[in-house]
């Protein structure tokens, strides 16, 4: 566990950087904590991130590559583009919620 | 007569269809079971096939001899379920109607979904164990095999029965070994996971298994396609695998007609309660095995446990009471490992698998997450406990479909929900 400090806030995570309290997250926390992952948000990363948001409200987990895919309708090229390497990984860790348990 | 139909005579389907015919009012219900094959295959036993150890006869029955007299059994194709009509319209031109519907359809490969599997190389150098004809073409692979890059690899989660990778991997090791091969033998093991399996204990065990073994591990490994021309598979990061012979993991789907159904997710498995069974589709659907999209383990172990639960809550609900049964993810696996031994692992949806000795604390005979032969012993039983006991619906003694805490050496540390994947 350890507190980030964000534009004034305290911010929760957990060792890997997952916040833990999801309720302390708004789009000013994305950013910054997109940018710990050398990531810039544009409106292309957002529809991710929205539909993470919207997904997990709906199913309480992060949906994986091919729900992003088949009901997101964002193809898998273009999440390794956005967010390189682990695209769910870091797109899950942005939009303040847990790490998957098995999601690249 | 009220109709009671149950789609799927695989291991789940034909478990309801056993304990529903012994605790229901035949009088007042009429059961009816469907399936497109005839034969009945014990898949745990397709493991052992690629290493000469079983053979078609180990592994093959006839479904019908598992269907209680007394329970209508049609053979065709199913093509889709009408929820809003309560109907269930066969391939055959059948219209089956229903008061309550079980869908025991299971989960199979698709290699389809990945692009360039089933290329030039398909069952030349490219093999799979999770079907019959493909553990039967990858043995007469190994007869050939005399050395070079031997890679195993999933494609993505859930599969069925998600240590059989590793069970595989094992095995090999200890099969080329004996056959004076495992020097000239590279052994990979390719996941999309983080780590050998999806649960944090067990992975460590099983990563340093498979390091023993000196078998490398590429993690974090998400197939884009397969290089049929240079034998590689490629991730969507880049980075490049080359194989001499690969054994893949296909993506595992549910069926295409729940598809056509319209009543699946992404990968045509049924929202269903994770407790009850009951799927969120409709209050008169039930879904069971590997058909389900809860997360639990798609293994045959999972759903006789799923069957006691699934059973009591039918009677429940036929006689319009909650259903109070509660399903809590229990999943007992042995996990071969080569050499005359194997692991044991006993979960459930809050536990994740511990050491300790089971069924009985302190005295076993098996050992939690840890090599034995009496193991192995139990592993090799299973097939006898399959198809005796198991698909007749009778229960094991001295074991419950509720994980037991007793006998497991549960570190106080060890959060009680992990409300992770297996
Ligand atoms: C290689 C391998 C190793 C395994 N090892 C183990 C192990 O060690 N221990 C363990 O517990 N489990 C193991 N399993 C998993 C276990 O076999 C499955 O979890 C179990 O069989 C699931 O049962 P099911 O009834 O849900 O599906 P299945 O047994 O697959 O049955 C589904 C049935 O539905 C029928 N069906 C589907 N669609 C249609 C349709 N449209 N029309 C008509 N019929 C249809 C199919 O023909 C099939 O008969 C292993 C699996 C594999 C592949």
């Amino acid at each position: 566990m350890a507190v980030l400090q964000i534009n004034g806030s305290s911010i929760d995570v957990n060792d890997e950087g997952y916040m833990t309290n999801h309720a302390q997250w708004n789009p000013d926390v994305a950013a910054e904590l997109a940018k710990g992952l050398g990531v810039t948000l544009t409106p292309a990363h957002w529809r991710v991130l929205n539909f993470i948001d919207k997904d997990f409200g709906e199913k309480g987990v992060v949906p994986g590559i091919r729900r992003m895919n088949k009901v997101g309708g964002i193809p898998t090229k273009e999440l390794y583009d956005l967010f390189p390497e682990g695209p769910i990984k870091k797109a899950a860790k942005i939009s303040g919620y847990p790490k998957p348990a098995s999601c690249v | 007569m009220r109709q009671l139909v149950i789609l799927g005579a695989g291991t789940a389907g034909t478990m309801m269809a056993n304990h529903l015919h012994k605790s229901i009012d035949l009088h007042e219900w009429q059961i009816t079971i469907v399936d497109q094959y005839p034969k009945h295959y014990y898949q745990p036993g397709f493991l052992f096939i690629p290493f000469g150890l079983y053979s078609e006869k180990d592994v093959v029955k006839s479904k019908r001899e598992f269907i209680p007299h007394g329970v209508e059994y049609l053979e065709s194709a199913i093509d889709r379920i009408d929820p809003r009509t309560n109907s269930v319209m066969l391939a055959s031109g059948t219209t089956l109607n229903y008061d309550i519907l079980i869908i025991a359809t299971g989960a199979k490969t698709a290699p389809e979904q990945t692009e360039g599997l089933t290329g030039s190389d398909w069952r030349k150098r490219i093999f799979d164990f999770y079907t019959f004809e493909g553990a039967t073409a990858l043995h007469a692979a190994l007869e050939n095999w005399n050395g070079g890059r031997l890679v195993v690899h999933i494609t993505e989660l859930p599969i069925k029965c998600p240590v059989a990778p590793l069970e595989f991997s094992f095995l090999a090791d200890w099969w080329l070994a004996e056959r004076g091969l495992r020097d000239k033998t590279e052994l990979v093991y390719v996941t999309p996971l983080s780590s050998a399996f999806t649960k944090p204990i067990c992975a460590d065990v099983m990563g340093h298994t498979l390091t023993d073994k000196r078998i490398n591990t590429v993690t974090d490994f998400n197939i884009a396609r397969v290089d049929n021309d240079q034998h590689q598979i490629i991730s969507w990061d880049g980075r490049e695998v080359p194989y001499d012979l690969l054994v893949t993991i296909p993506t595992n789907m549910g069926d295409a007609m729940i598809e056509r159904s319209g009543i699946g997710d992404e990968l045509n498995f049924v929202p269903t309660d994770k407790h009850t069974l009951q799927s969120k589709v409709k209050d008169n659907i039930f879904v069971i095995g590997d058909a389900t999209d809860v997360p639990a383990s798609k293994a045959g172990s999972v759903a006789h446990f799923e069957s006691e639960v699934l059973t009591k809550n039918i009677l429940h609900y036929m006689h319009g009471e909650p259903l109070t049964e509660d399903f809590d993810g229990h999943a007992n696996c042995y996990i071969e490992s080569g050499f005359n031994k194997a692991f044991l692992i006993d979960f459930n949806y809050e536990l994740e698998p511990m050491p300790g000795t089971f069924p009985l604390p302190g005295i076993g005979p098996f050992s939690l997450l840890k090599e034995s032969y009496v193991n192995h012993l139990g592993k090799l039983a299973f097939r006898w406990i399959y198809w005796n006991g198991l698909l007749k619906a009778r229960p094991i003694p001295g074991i419950s479909h509720t994980m037991s805490r007793t006998g497991k050496r549960i570190p106080p540390t060890v959060p009680t929900d992990v409300a992770s994947e297996a």
